[in-house]
């Protein structure tokens, strides 16, 4: 069943003379099992709608379904929804704060209710899923590495078990290895969780390889809404927004425009290689080199 | 001169205990030696956890060498009689500009810095106003910081540390948080400082694309500098780069590829035009939004 989002506003310091309407009349669906990533330029509402999503703001007007059920209806468990709704926000591990990983990562099925052996099972298995080995259980969160540091927060969240993850900027200040294993990460524990992901992310490059859907956000609407393919086939209409392509696109876009008949919509290293190898007729230095391996 | 030069720099954190005894150190800082001319731009790559910040932090005395020496623009960092000179000459713009901006109206906030040196009143405005200017941030001037967005924000930062007069501008991952658009702003505003102000540059970034205009690159590894040269240089070795956590341009990865698939194509492409000549082809002038 999954999210159903539907007119949903929300104005920022309504009715005074500051108020802001950071969401616009949203309507969309977040299914089970989709992996949506989630673009828009700074301040475009990003972070006010997934907020909206476990409920730690209420939407102005307009409904938001989980499961069929409205989580603003009279009675909802909002500490079941949040459970199921699991938010890792920016820069996550300013959050972690107990004396050790394995109790810092427990804090949230404590807070479920669970009992301890419960409680301690679910924090190991999650450790075990973001690859953090029990050789930093008992280690103070300060003293592990920044991509570490950002596994255990991601731990804390896995924890509760979330049928759906929402990442904010999960890769912000990691080097390019550490953003490959988180992305890496979430990709696997989607598969094997059969999760629901919505990772919102400012690097096109990522979306671009893992993602199967792309909602891009501006001035608090859902400007495009589609597959990669599909979202950056829009350039202009991205850049217009604070927004961009994929790097390959406008790297392909060049060859195309110096006259090698290539597709332009290629969004991975692979893709364009790939397209190009392709065209090895076409390409001038080739022939030359006589190499058509 | 060198405009900043670090002799055989070593710097170790100490770990203490709950009480506060000493109970190790970490060495984050192994013997750094770097020259950087005046007005050249220079980029700093390294993983999480290399020693970048750390370096960038003992550039205008934040941090003191355990061992070694800074010499920025002739002072030693220790010498505390120069500490405002150092402070003066060398700005610094961090990761998050919400962290940075404390001025209710940006050109307040640009004005901070000049008014803590005692700059008289009427030169104070001369240096908002050239300081907006050059960050293409002036008719922003009245604006409250916080309506603008994260690449507008960065470029008040720099302009509050443009303000300062200073020679030399170490910019600390100053795009990690920033959208697509406003990481262009940003670095097109530090390539403007750095080629029309001749202001010297130091990028530390996490992207590998942001690398390709400087002069020369730096990449860090355990404290200590792994690899340096031009971006040619360095971006050739495309498997030495991922040992070292990091990463190539993916035009330069995509280059590398098709010479693998055996197209006669040299490392170290940095540009789509230049994989367009690599193949014979005539590039044509795209107006791609990386350039």
């Amino acid at each position: 069943m999954g999210l159903k989002i539907e007119d949903i506003t929300y104005t920022y310091e309504s009715g005074t003379a500051m108020s802001v309407n950071a969401l616009n009349h949203i309507t969309t669906e977040i299914p089970d099992g989709q992996f949506i990533g989630l673009i828009g330029h700074t301040g475009s509402g990003k972070s006010t709608f997934v907020q909206m999503l476990n409920g730690l703001l209420k939407a102005s007007s307009g409904h938001i379904y989980y499961n069929g059920e409205d989580i603003d209806g009279d009675g909802y468990d909002k500490k079941a929804l949040r459970a199921n709704v699991g938010l890792v926000f920016q820069y996550p591990e300013n959050q972690l704060f107990e004396a050790d990983v394995l109790t810092d990562v427990e804090f949230g099925p404590k807070n479920l209710g669970l009992n301890e052996s419960a409680r301690k099972a679910r924090a190991e298995k999650a450790l075990n899923l973001v690859g953090l080995s029990e050789k930093y259980w008992k280690a103070s969160p300060f003293d592990l590495s920044g991509g570490q540091k950002r596994r255990a927060a991601i731990a804390g969240v896995l924890a509760m078990e979330p049928k759906i993850l929402i990442l904010d900027e999960p890769t912000a200040g990691l080097d390019p290895r550490g953003r490959d294993e988180i992305l890496g990460l979430v990709r696997d524990m989607k598969n094997q969780l059969d999760m629901t992901i919505l990772l919102v992310s400012h690097s096109m490059e990522d979306v671009a390889e893992y993602v199967d859907r792309i909602l891009v956000m501006n001035a608090g609407q859902i400007m495009l809404d589609g597959t990669p393919r599909e979202v950056f086939s829009h350039v202009s209409e991205l850049e217009a927004v604070g927004l961009a392509a994929p790097q390959m696109t406008y790297i392909m876009r060049d060859l195309a425009a110096a006259g090698l008949p290539v597709r332009t919509d290629c969004l991975t290293v692979e893709e364009a290689a790939a397209e190009i190898l392709s065209h090895r007729d076409a390409i001038p230095a080739a022939e030359k080199g006589g190499s058509h391996a | 001169m060198e405009i900043v030069k670090t002799i055989k720099l070593i710097h170790d954190y100490i770990v203490r205990d709950e009480e506060g005894n000493e109970t190790g150190k970490v060495r984050a800082i192994d013997g750094v030696d770097l020259d950087v001319a005046p007005g050249q731009f220079i980029a700093v790559l390294g993983h999480n956890g290399s020693g970048k910040s750390t370096l960038a932090k003992h550039l205008n005395a934040l941090l003191y060498p355990t061992e070694g020496q800074v010499i920025l623009d002739g002072f030693d960092t220790t010498d505390e009689s120069h500490l405002w000179d150092i402070r003066q000459e060398a700005g610094m713009v961090f990761q998050n500009p919400d962290n940075q901006i404390i001025g209710q109206v940006v050109e307040e906030d640009v004005g901070f810095g000049p008014e803590n040196m005692g700059v008289p009143t009427k030169e104070i405005w001369e240096r908002v106003e050239e300081s907006l200017k050059a960050v293409g941030m002036w008719e922003f001037r009245k604006k409250s910081p916080n309506r603008l967005s994260g690449g507008q924000k960065q470029r008040v930062s720099i302009a509050g540390v443009i303000a300062m007069h200073p020679k030399c501008i170490i910019m600390d991952e100053p795009t990690a948080m920033l959208d697509p658009s406003g990481r262009h702003e940003v670095i097109r505003a530090a390539r403007a400082l750095n080629q029309v102000e001749h202001i010297t540059i130091i990028l530390i970034t996490h992207y590998m694309e942001e690398a390709i205009y400087a002069d020369k690159v730096f990449v860090m590894d355990e404290g200590k500098i792994a690899l340096q040269g031009t971006p040619r240089e360095v971006f050739s070795q495309v498997d030495r780069m991922k040992e070292l956590h990091l990463d190539v341009p993916q035009v330069t990865l995509l280059a590398h590829e098709l010479r693998k698939a055996g197209l006669p194509i040299p490392e170290g492409i940095l540009t789509s035009r230049e994989l367009a000549l690599a193949l014979g082809l005539q590039p044509k002038e795209t107006g791609s939004a990386w350039d």
